[in-house]
């Protein structure tokens, strides 16, 4: 006994180096393999205060360009809305909507890592659960991921983890959009079949498979693709809509079937 | 109060983790590099200290960091890394001369403090970049990232050095 005991206190040093090491690769691996950290992330109290301030007062040297922004989007929105036929107005009823938007604002972006998380200034408060959807007026941003009372994390769509059903616009072929970590203006649309006919510059757009984003949100255009490794499938480069280094005005989406959607889903695997 | 060790390493702290967060996490040079200066705190570190505070102290500091930058426990686990590993490079660097009481960073040559600083960085990132990509088969954009950043990080780390210099020890 008294020699293990004089053999922690020799080598404490690398008994607490040890120590350490094991909760941080924990705290690191853990949420590799799932999602991210639960307790330690920048929608907290704290850090979420803190990037709020600092968004409010860099917001200022951008109020320009993203009034002129929302302005096109206005301008967009109302083209669609004249030209929209009469009945179609009539039947828009607050009580029978599918999604649910809510505005909000980003707070702290990145992009640079091969996992990127963008905090925004809404939280349970306003109704914001994770899985739900986040936009711009470009096009898609990524999935709530956590949320404190105040603030919420967003798993962008520049992060390694993030796997979304999108599909080509004209065909209607489906794959998954996932990212290489490469470059943050560009993702990849893999799980194409070789037979469909591909253009350079075709649109994607979000397909119906999630119950997370709507259908035909858009996404970016393709601008290189390749047959993958086994030459049955594609590998498309796809280049963003949204410029992801200056995001401002987000909204988030929800889907109020969602709930119905995952009990139905999960009965129904259950009973197989 | 500055002349105060504690209060000093206190102040540093807090300014380092800000600069950092506000500053150089935004920094995205050429798209993809954010240098990591608060390197500079374990450069800045006394020598002769308890070395289990230093690592708390140490791993504390990247915890803090990483709850601003939502990286996991990264920046943490390479901070402690080379806290741990500070007395190996420092002997290395600074020669048999580092044993003595009387070692201060004052009578080191240029040289010798600029390949410590360089130590430092490239074995914090190289431990950040491997633990963040985690896989073979990104081993490009891996070196890439390495290479790039600890540039970038030496340099910025280098006039923050010259810019505050340490008194004594």
């Amino acid at each position: 006994m008294q020699q293990i005991i004089n053999f922690i206190l020799r080598y404490r040093n690398a008994v607490l180096y040890l120590f350490l090491l094991f909760i941080g690769l924990a705290l690191t691996i853990r949420s590799h393999s799932y999602h991210q950290s639960k307790f330690f992330n920048s929608s907290k109290w704290v850090t979420g205060n803190f990037y709020e301030l600092s968004n409010g007062i860099s917001s200022y040297f951008g109020l320009r360009e993203e009034n002129i922004r929302l302005a096109d989007e206005n301008t967009r929105l109302n083209n669609l809305l004249f030209n929209q036929k009469e009945e179609a107005l009539e039947t828009i009823d607050s009580l029978d909507l599918k999604y649910k938007v809510i505005r909000g604002r980003v707070i702290k972006n990145s992009y640079a890592s091969p996992k990127n998380y963008i905090t925004i200034n809404l939280g349970r408060k306003d109704g914001v659960q994770q899985d739900m959807g986040v936009i711009t007026n470009l096009g898609i941003l990524g999935i709530i991921e956590n949320t404190s009372k105040n603030y919420s994390t967003v798993q962008s769509i520049l992060n390694s983890r993030s796997n979304i059903n999108a599909k080509i616009k004209n065909s209607n072929y489906f794959g998954s959009l996932v990212w290489d970590g490469d470059r943050y203006d560009e993702i990849q649309l893999v799980d194409i079949p070789r037979l469909v006919p591909l253009v350079v510059g075709d649109t994607i757009v979000t397909g119906g498979m999630s119950s997370i984003f709507p259908e035909n949100i858009p996404i970016g255009t393709i601008k290189k693709y390749d047959l993958n490794t086994s030459q049955s499938f594609y590998d498309i480069d796809v280049a963003l809509f949204n410029d992801m280094a200056n995001i401002d005005n987000i909204y988030v989406i929800e889907n109020v079937d969602r709930e119905e959607i995952l009990n139905l889903e999960s009965k129904t695997e259950n009973a197989q | 109060m500055l002349n105060n060790p504690v209060a000093l390493n206190i102040v540093r702290f807090v300014l380092l983790v800000l600069a950092q967060v506000l500053i150089f996490n935004h920094l995205n040079f050429l798209g993809f590099i954010n240098p990591m200066v608060y390197i500079i705190f374990l450069y800045w570190y006394p020598i002769r200290e308890n070395r289990a505070l230093f690592m708390l102290t140490a791993f504390f500091l990247g915890f803090v960091i990483d709850m601003f930058s939502d990286s996991m426990a990264l920046h943490a686990v390479s901070t402690l890394t080379i806290a741990y590993a500070r007395p190996v490079i420092m002997r290395f660097c600074f020669g048999v001369n580092y044993e003595f009481q009387t070692f201060s960073f004052k009578n080191t040559t240029r040289l010798q403090r600029v390949t410590f600083m360089a130590f430092l960085v490239v074995a914090h990132h190289f431990v950040f970049f491997s633990l963040e990509i985690l896989s073979l088969s990104h081993i490009l954009l891996l070196l890439k990232k390495l290479l790039m950043t600890s540039f970038l990080t030496l340099f910025l780390c280098l006039l923050l050095s010259s810019l505050f210099k340490v008194q004594s020890e």
